[in-house]
């Protein structure tokens, strides 16, 4: 196989690799972002949504296993990066659709945008709590159709820092 | 890559550097493990989930930090549970015992506010990839401040016993709080060198931002002097209690893989 070829199932493995915490690929997720093939040595750098998520070891692990398990890959590494934050526009359409059909909210932008209950489109619904059964979603009440609902919770937009007061 | 390295060029100010890292890893640990103890305690179900979540978030941030301190050839897990209780710099608001939730809800206020300070100003250190990773977090901590902010005021604004109650507790925390702010000459370094403000000007944004926030509750700011010794390793017996049951896995087997 040449580099390229190695490459392109590089990326085909990735793109089997889901979330263990969400029925969403690694790659709608928006974690993958860069990918290095240099003589059969694979590395790979992703974008963590939530740095304490518990997932994160297990997706690495996913993903250095099924990179090695190519016949051509003789060394695989798997490191996760901060230069740049995760933010929901790393998130695929097809993500996005994916979510949407296991009955989770998801913002266009990010979470200050207001609540669509993902039963009835209703705006007329309530926040239950910040903090729902993983880092990255929130509980919500539905007042039009009444059923309980969970929006995916995507890190906020930094604060305007103010300026110090003397 | 060398976790600081941009700062490496002189020795001084890369050790005053990690210092300054290892303050912000170890604040992370102590009080994710707090929060943690409110896991099956908290007043309702969506506090418990909430601070149980927070716990996890803030002990995975220590992660990060410890994991950039350790770049190149240290060992994260040994930094967060191999070292003596002395050894440990952060602040000592962070290992008090929970004493009720109204104190709980002060010291997340009073910590979140000092929190996005610090973050703000790795942001802008200029010290990859610190700074980095502080503009990841900066994006997560908001949302711990929210929560702290409805309930402090819940607490404060409704009957008149939550309001002493919580009164109370903001004495009881304020002189650590400012304890947050100790200066050791790491801090001197780093001012000289410009990557850090001089811990006076942190002090004074942090109480502008706290005060928005208990003062329209009617809580009136304490007066009284900083109470130090955290950021040199000189902590309260709470510590040793807690050190003693935090690193107990760890110490059972130091060399076994997880």
């Amino acid at each position: 196989m040449n580099g390229t070829a190695l490459e392109a199932a590089v990326w085909g493995v990735l793109g089997s690799v889901e979330d263990p915490e969400l029925p969403i690929g690694i790659i709608d997720l928006g974690l993958v972002r860069e990918v290095r093939v240099v003589d059969g040595r694979v590395s790979v750098r992703l974008v963590p949504t939530w740095t304490g998520c518990p997932a994160l070891d297990v997706i690495r692990t996913r993903v250095r296993e099924a990179l090695l398990a190519l016949p051509d890959v003789r060394e695989a590494t798997v490191e996760y990066t901060y230069e740049e934050p995760w933010t929901l526009d790393r998130m695929s359409a097809r993500g996005r659709e994916q979510l949407a059909v296991y009955g989770l909210a998801v913002p266009r932008r990010r979470f200050s945008e207001p609540p669509v209950c993902p039963y009835c489109g209703s705006h007329d619904v309530a926040v239950d709590s910040l903090f729902g059964p993983t880092l990255c979603r929130a509980t919500y009440l539905c007042r039009s159709c009444r059923n309980p609902f969970e929006r995916f919770k995507p890190p906020a937009d930094p604060e305007p820092s103010t300026p110090p007061s003397r | 890559m060398s976790g600081t390295a941009r700062a490496a060029a002189d020795p001084r100010v890369d050790a005053a550097f990690r210092e300054w890292l290892l303050r912000a890893a170890d604040d992370e640990l102590i009080i994710g493990h707090r929060h943690s103890e409110w896991t099956g305690f908290g007043p309702d179900i969506e506090s418990d989930v909430a601070l149980s979540s927070i716990a996890q978030e803030e002990i995975g941030h220590a992660r990060a930090f410890y994991a950039q301190l350790a770049a190149g050839g240290g060992d994260a897990d040994r930094l967060a549970f191999a070292r003596a209780p002395a050894e440990y710099r952060h602040a000592t608001l962070m290992e008090r015992e929970n004493d009720g939730w109204e104190w709980s809800i002060v010291r997340l206020v009073l910590y979140e506010r000092y929190e996005a300070e610090r973050l703000r100003l790795l942001s802008a250190s200029g010290q990859e990839p610190a700074a980095g990773l502080a503009r990841t977090l900066l994006r997560e901590e908001r949302y711990h401040a929210l929560f702290a902010d409805a309930w402090l005021t819940r607490l404060a604004r409704g009957r008149e016993e939550g309001h002493r109650k919580v009164q109370a507790a903001l004495e009881a925390a304020w002189p650590e709080a400012l304890g947050l702010f100790e200066e050791t000459d790491a801090d001197a370094t780093l001012v000289a060198a410009r990557i850090v403000d001089a811990p006076a000007a942190q002090r004074r944004r942090w109480d502008a931002a706290v005060r928005q926030v208990l003062e329209p509750c009617g809580l009136v700011i304490p007066s009284a002097s900083p109470k130090e010794g955290g950021r040199r390793g000189r902590h309260t017996p709470e510590f040793d209690r807690l050190h003693d049951q935090m690193t107990e896995v760890w110490r059972s087997d130091p060399e076994a893989r997880w």
